[in-house]
């Protein structure tokens, strides 16, 4: 029997599991139409604030000699109050929708504009490296985080997933905070904090100097990070890092994800990368005996 | 070894050209961009000040490509005032290219939109019969006509100029002119790249007549490659589905002609 690439994130369920992650191209809903037939099991949007935001200035984006990239766009987006009344109609594509904000409220207020809409989870930001009072700030805040999760969780029924990075406060513990407060699931790992310097200008790339490395380069930290967070919880963990490969993404099941997401190596290999990854999951699933990709999570931890 | 095209390059401005007071040409050394397609793009970065999306003008000597600016806001300002010598970064080239056809071709172009139209210029064989309209509101803004002419002297060609005011060339709107020359001539390619209600129009002409037509669009873009989503129109994403995209396909795109998005990504109205 071919295998099939249908997977769970706790009740969440996914005809396939690669998603698109938060930040990449996720501002229209023809867009997101057009990932979905390209194979996205679903899509995360940009991080959605209260209130449109530009973003940085130019450059937001630099792309690392030997591969990876460094980005500060700066969290620009259209707000929730558009974006919701953008995705009404939305009916077939399933829609993760990112919120990005620095107080319970915020988040509060986010959701209940989305109650028209329908929405397969929501992903609590608790990790941009590059944008003051939010983000990696608030992850870095565990009474914060704990009030932020409680409240989205009296807020809405939808499942709630919390994305963590790499900050000040460990994120196995903001991961356990999360759990404590009833989260649903978790995303690792955001990009992590870093800088490059142009040598003949000598002076930061990025206008807001400071960026987060995604791509190839993260990819071994990302899984580490899901190998470390199930070992030590019981969580569905979605992982996220540097993903570009089937192999990458079977690499993410047999650490403990149940899913992954996708976002670099949509600028390096286009959209194709999402039939890519699956047909490639599909038929190393049917080369090595398994039917079904819950049979895969966290394999490599029984070894 | 192969250079990245993600990865930024210094270049150093050597000449600046005025083109009309507030247009200017600047070129620079660099291999990479001197060979780009028509319609393909750099990622210009103005350093301390901002990146922008840039057609790469041609340049006549071998090993040179030149960005054509009009200074509009702060970041194409600050590149218009920049001087011999001085930087700038250039990541690329991105996008796609026109597909070339032969025989009666006819390029419409408006403002900095003629840069790729000088470009494409360059691949014309020396049988096809080349029109090439030039549209501009008055006639300090002109430029490129002489370049244009000079382009095209081993071809059987016309360069026509259309000014708003009639200050210069033939008075109207370029599209005007388009129609016009559509009505009594068949062309065997028509490219376009401009202000979006020009191409719009153009695009609509062209395509009535069951013309093969191709524009190139313009959008605010961050990353350039695919990532940050600002350039979409539609379900098409400029810098990476584009620059140029077929005329059938533009009209079937619900954005095309009517809005772009602005850096939120919330669409305004043209």
């Amino acid at each position: 029997m071919e295998p099939s690439i249908s997977t769970s994130v706790g009740s969440i369920n996914l005809e396939r599991p690669v998603m698109l992650a938060s930040g990449i191209l996720g501002i229209s809903l023809d867009v997101f139409r057009r990932l979905h037939r390209n194979g996205a099991g679903a899509v995360v949007t940009k991080s959605l604030s209260k209130e449109p935001w530009e973003g940085y200035p130019n450059p937001t984006i630099f792309g690392l000699k030997n591969g990876g990239w460094i980005n500060a766009v700066g969290l620009s987006n259209p707000g929730a109050p558009y974006f919701a009344k953008m995705i009404e109609p939305n009916n077939e594509i399933p829609i993760i929708v990112s919120l990005v904000g620095s107080i319970p409220e915020d988040f509060e207020f986010m959701i209940k504009q989305f109650e028209n809409c329908k929405i397969t989870a929501y992903e609590l930001n608790l990790s941009c490296p590059h944008v003051a009072k939010v983000g990696l700030e608030v992850g870095d805040d565990p009474e914060l985080v704990k009030k932020i999760v409680t409240v989205v969780k009296n807020t809405t029924k939808i499942p709630i997933i919390a994305k963590v990075g790499l900050g000040t406060t460990h994120y196995l513990d903001t991961v356990g905070t999360a759990i404590e407060c009833g989260i649903d699931a978790i995303t690792a790992l955001n990009t992590i904090r870093a800088m490059a310097i142009n040598v003949d200008t000598k002076r930061p790339i990025l206008s807001n100097k400071y960026g987060g490395l995604s791509g190839p380069p993260i990819k071994p930290i990302a899984l580490r990070c899901v190998y470390e967070i199930s070992s030590k919880y019981d969580v569905p963990i979605i992982g996220c890092g540097g993903i570009s490969t089937w192999e990458d993404a079977v690499e993410f099941f047999l650490a403990g994800a149940s899913a992954v997401q996708i976002g670099s190596a949509i600028g390096d290999n286009w959209i194709g990368v999402f039939d890519d990854i699956n047909s490639g999951i599909k038929k190393y699933m049917s080369e090595n005996g398994f039917s079904t990709i819950r049979e895969m999570i966290g394999v490599a931890k029984k070894s | 070894m192969q250079r990245n095209p993600n990865h930024t390059t210094i270049c150093i401005v050597e000449k600046v050209i005025d083109e009309t007071p507030t247009v200017r040409t600047l070129v620079f050394s660099d291999d990479v961009m001197s060979k780009v397609l028509p319609g393909q793009f750099a990622m210009v970065w103005i350093p301390g000040v901002n990146e922008l999306p840039m057609s790469v003008m041609i340049s006549n000597e071998l090993g040179k490509a030149a960005f054509t600016v009009r200074k509009h806001g702060p970041a194409s300002t600050a590149l218009f005032n920049l001087k011999a010598g001085q930087q700038i970064g250039v990541r690329g080239p991105y996008g796609n290219s026109f597909d070339l056809k032969q025989g009666k071709i006819l390029l419409v172009g408006g403002g900095t939109g003629l840069v790729p139209m000088m470009r494409l210029l360059t691949f014309m064989n020396p049988q096809d019969d080349v029109t090439v309209l030039i549209g501009a509101k008055t006639k300090d803004e002109v430029f490129f006509e002489d370049l244009a002419n000079k382009l095209l002297t081993k071809n059987i060609h016309q360069v026509i100029v259309t000014t708003d005011d009639g200050s210069y060339g033939e008075k109207g709107y370029v599209t005007d002119m388009v129609k016009k020359l559509v009505d009594v001539n068949h062309y065997d390619g028509v490219y376009t790249c401009g202000p979006e209600i020009m191409m719009f129009k153009t695009v609509q002409y062209a395509h009535s007549k069951g013309l093969f037509v191709q524009a190139s669009l313009e959008r605010m873009m961050k990353c350039g490659v695919g990532i940050c989503g600002s350039c979409c129109v539609g379900e098409d994403l400029v810098c990476r589905d584009g620059t140029v995209f077929d005329g059938d396909h533009l009209l079937s795109n619900p954005e095309f002609g009517h809005f772009h998005r602005n850096k939120a990504g919330i669409p305004e109205i043209y």
